[in-house]
């Protein structure tokens, strides 16, 4: 089993992770630090829960470009809910927050797996129309720190054994993923309508429904995010999170989540989640303008990409039709 | 050979073609001439080599061993092209034609007439187009969008296309397979304008009228050889039918010798719109029920509608005396039907996944408790089967995509074995893999029957319908074209119920 992972993409995707720290590490001593680190884990912790989230539905052979603006969605719900009503309990607004995730997602999912529409194309249309609604809700008007009560902002910031609430959250559900992505039916279904959807449906899985179920898992995930980012940064406003999508679709792709499905792994994307946040992290550091920065990010997928690309496991054994 | 007629010289000929695959041999020593103005039919089974044959001659693959000589010209064709600049073309059963070009566009791709500065002379090729559509007697208008004509029309699309090159051979890979009777007669016509414009053509059919309608010559395959060639003339029907299936049978079949028990399953008249109709059956405890026809004559439809993969328009279909509605493979899994398709890359494994979760795939919920999975319990219930059918593996987390293709197969029939079934349909099972997996299929299918599961086999191989089945039913054209008895049931009329070819006996 070890000399396994050695050989495999994420042992090489850590390598290159402890790499990457420790080589920051020499310019900039106290980067590798375990407050600094835990502070990272921290901060990319809403890119690995949703990078999970995308993980999934990119299994099944789809995408949800819609993620990102579903957040924004739901956090705008939330503060402005905790805005108008400060007495609501923020355990029922966390709730709101993951059930209207929950539903965006399924909206997804429906029109996936009914209308068997291709999912690229629904959640680009659905990206637009969550952030348009946004502006819809909220008129376009911010909701700032002042107005949002203090319990609404302090539950991802209190800190339990030196990480605050935000890093446990992901964590937990990083534990979720691991049993629930290996040791389920659904779990192993989504590995099957991926790799092979004609041998899926001859073994009696049901391709359309187990794509919905990736697409709500996802969405209520991005509802518990929209929650955690809103109330984190103390702000809500349409543009929040904007571009961010792409990230977490980049997170999937450094982990080694074949865009062609069927193929990734739970540690995979929280690799490759902990390996963009880093970067994010610490070019800050180094002062490294923003474009640079977009370039440099840029240049780890290719990287990864090209990587994952030469690893192609199992061998063609039958050649393909010529003439077909 | 007996072929010693040389009314001109041949346009084409092979010499000692032999084309190997991994642990199959394909065409050995295969000799064949075509001459100019005449037809020769090419007939054998199913695997006997004939589509291979046609992709050697069209440079798609290359032979091993042997010549092909063109007007007594050794030549080589490493690749489509060559083939094809060297007047040789070839209309196959299902041709690639692309919906969204026109008609025009279609004939002339890759090929189009040049006008100035390199660009496609649209006019010239809307003309040519068209006088070749006329050639063929196609009323056809090259401006129209191919998605517009239906298949009989696209067909002639196809043998337009074929034409637009400078052909001196023609191959025909079953051209008639899907069309109606009056198509057929216009490409009868068509065959004939061909052969008096001195072409000469290859023609592959399984359909005993046609071939001695139109063919001037004949060419037996037969496991990859050619066993027999001479002049249609020189034959009977029943002498072509002899030949064809004429084998020893070489493979050797497990003993069957327990009898069937009660009845299992009873399926009613079932029909679908538009692939099969009124099909009735019963089958008994531990017995194999052989399904025989040619490809495209419904069997695999029909399978999947049994297994809930289509939905048939009527008919019932009962279980140990219990009705079933069966509305996907989830439900005929469950009521215990099974089904192992016949392409197993595209419907088999997931090649992905380790060999253990390819083989509990189906039953997740014998190997979970409250829901999740114990991995232990998966390797105990995948040891258990893959023992059984002898898989060569390293480990049982291997990624079944790193098996050969007959441990694939096993791994496919480990899994549904593993679900317990009542019934198990099993759709040409032991196609393209090597001989010696060949015999431990058919041994565990035995092995099973005589345990007490009942057996669906769909199979194009005769020898393995004659080794192992109990009874055979032959479906042609969407229906049950006759039903066998394990008694008395020859080869030929096997062939003769499946080609529609009645026997004057």
């Amino acid at each position: 089993m070890i000399g396994s992972f050695v050989r495999s993409r994420e042992a090489i995707l850590l390598a290159a992770l402890v790499a990457l720290v420790l080589l920051v590490e020499t310019r900039f001593a106290g980067f590798a630090a375990p407050g600094n680190l835990t502070r990272i884990l921290n901060d990319t912790s809403i890119l690995i829960i949703l990078a999970l989230g995308q993980m999934l539905v990119i299994l099944t052979r789809c995408i949800d470009l819609s993620l990102a603006s579903n957040l924004a969605l739901t956090g705008m719900v939330t503060a402005m809910l905790n805005a108008a009503m400060p007495g609501l309990p923020v355990g029922l607004l966390l709730a709101i927050a993951i059930a209207l995730g929950l539903l965006l997602g399924a909206f997804n999912g429906l029109l996936v797996w009914k209308l068997e529409i291709p999912s690229i194309v629904v959640t680009l249309g659905t990206l637009t129309i969550y952030r348009g609604v946004i502006f819809l809700v909220s008129g376009g008007a911010w909701v700032n720190s002042h107005e949002m009560s203090a319990a609404y902002k302090a539950l991802p910031r209190t800190e339990l054994l030196g990480l605050p609430l935000l890093g446990w959250t992901g964590v937990a559900i990083v534990a979720a993923f691991a049993v629930g992505v290996n040791r389920t039916a659904l779990g192993r279904a989504f590995y099957a309508v991926g790799g092979n959807p004609g041998a899926a449906i001859y073994t009696g899985i049901d391709v359309g429904r187990t794509r919905f179920w990736a697409f709500v898992i996802s969405g209520g995930l991005a509802g518990l995010c929209g929650y955690l980012w809103v109330s984190r940064y103390a702000v809500a406003y349409t543009d929040v999170a904007g571009g961010f999508e792409l990230d977490i679709v980049a997170a999937c792709v450094i982990g080694g989540i074949s865009i062609a499905g069927g193929l990734g792994t739970v540690t995979g994307a929280v690799l490759g989640a902990l390996f963009l946040g880093t970067i994010k992290n610490a070019l800050p550091v180094a002062g490294i303008s923003p474009f640079w920065q977009m370039a440099i990010s840029g240049a780890a997928i290719i990287v990864a990409v090209g990587f994952n690309a030469r690893r192609q496991p199992g061998r063609v054994i039958l050649k393909p039709e010529a003439t077909r | 050979m007996k072929d010693t007629g040389t009314d001109a010289d041949p346009v084409l000929r092979l010499d000692g073609i032999r084309k190997t695959f991994p642990g199959v041999v394909a065409l050995a020593n295969v000799d064949l001439a075509l001459y100019p103005g005449q037809v020769t039919a090419l007939v054998g089974e199913n695997g006997a080599g004939k589509s291979t044959l046609v992709k050697v001659l069209t440079g798609i693959y290359q032979p091993d061993a042997g010549t092909i000589r063109v007007d007594g010209t050794e030549t080589r064709f490493p690749s489509a092209g060559a083939a094809t600049a060297a007047g040789i073309t070839a209309i196959h059963q299902e041709t690639v034609l692309f919906d969204e070009l026109t008609v025009a566009e279609n004939i002339f791709l890759g090929h189009a007439p040049r006008g100035r500065f390199g660009l496609v002379d649209w006019a010239r090729m809307r003309e040519e187009a068209a006088a070749i559509l006329k050639r063929i007697g196609a009323r056809i208008d090259p401006r129209t969008p191919l998605r517009d004509l239906g298949i009989a029309s696209k067909h002639l699309v196809a043998i337009a296309r074929a034409l637009s090159v400078e052909a001196r051979v023609v191959v025909m890979d079953e051209p008639t397979a899907s069309l109606s009777q009056t198509e057929i007669e216009e490409l009868y016509e068509l065959v004939e304008r061909l052969k008096s414009e001195g072409q000469a053509i290859l023609f592959i059919s399984h359909k005993f009228d046609e071939i001695f309608r139109i063919a001037d010559r004949y060419t037996v395959f037969r496991d990859g050889e050619m066993v027999d060639a001479g002049r249609i003339a020189d034959v009977t029907e029943d002498q072509l039918v002899e030949r064809m299936v004429g084998r020893s049978m070489d493979a050797i079949f497990p003993a069957r010798t327990a009898t069937p028990g009660d009845e299992v399953l009873r399926v009613e008249g079932m029909s679908h719109l538009t692939e099969f109709a009124d099909i009735s059956f019963t089958l008994r405890r531990g017995e194999i029920l052989g399904f025989y026809g040619l490809v495209g004559a419904g069997r695999s439809e029909f399978m999947q509608a049994l297994f809930g993969v289509t939905r048939p328009s009527a008919g019932t279909v009962t279980l140990d005396g219990r009705p079933l509605a069966i509305r996907s493979p989830a439900d005929a899994i469950a009521s215990g039907i099974v089904y192992v398709p016949e392409d197993r890359g595209r419907q088999g494994a997931i090649t992905a996944l380790p060999i253990f979760q390819n083989v509990t795939l189906p039953s997740l919920s014998q190997t979970s408790r409250h829901g999740f999975v114990r991995m232990a319990e998966e390797f105990r219930l995948a040891r258990r089967y893959t023992e059984r059918l002898d898989l060569r593996a390293a480990a049982l987390d291997q990624e079944v995509g790193t098996l050969s293709g007959g441990n694939q197969q096993k791994v496919v029939i480990a899994k549904w074995l593993a679900t317990k079934p009542a019934v198990i349909i099993l759709d040409e099972p032991t196609k393209g893999i090597d001989v010696g997996s060949k015999a431990a299929v058919h041994e565990f299918m035995a092995e099973l029957a005589a345990e007490g599961l009942s057996v669906v086999m769909v199979s194009s191989e005769i020898p393995e319908i004659l080794g192992m089945s109990d009874r055979v039913i032959v479906m042609r054209d969407g229906r049950i074209a006759a039903r066998y008895d394990r008694a008395g049931l020859t080869p030929e009329a096997l062939v003769r119920a499946a080609a529609g070819y009645e026997a004057a006996a």
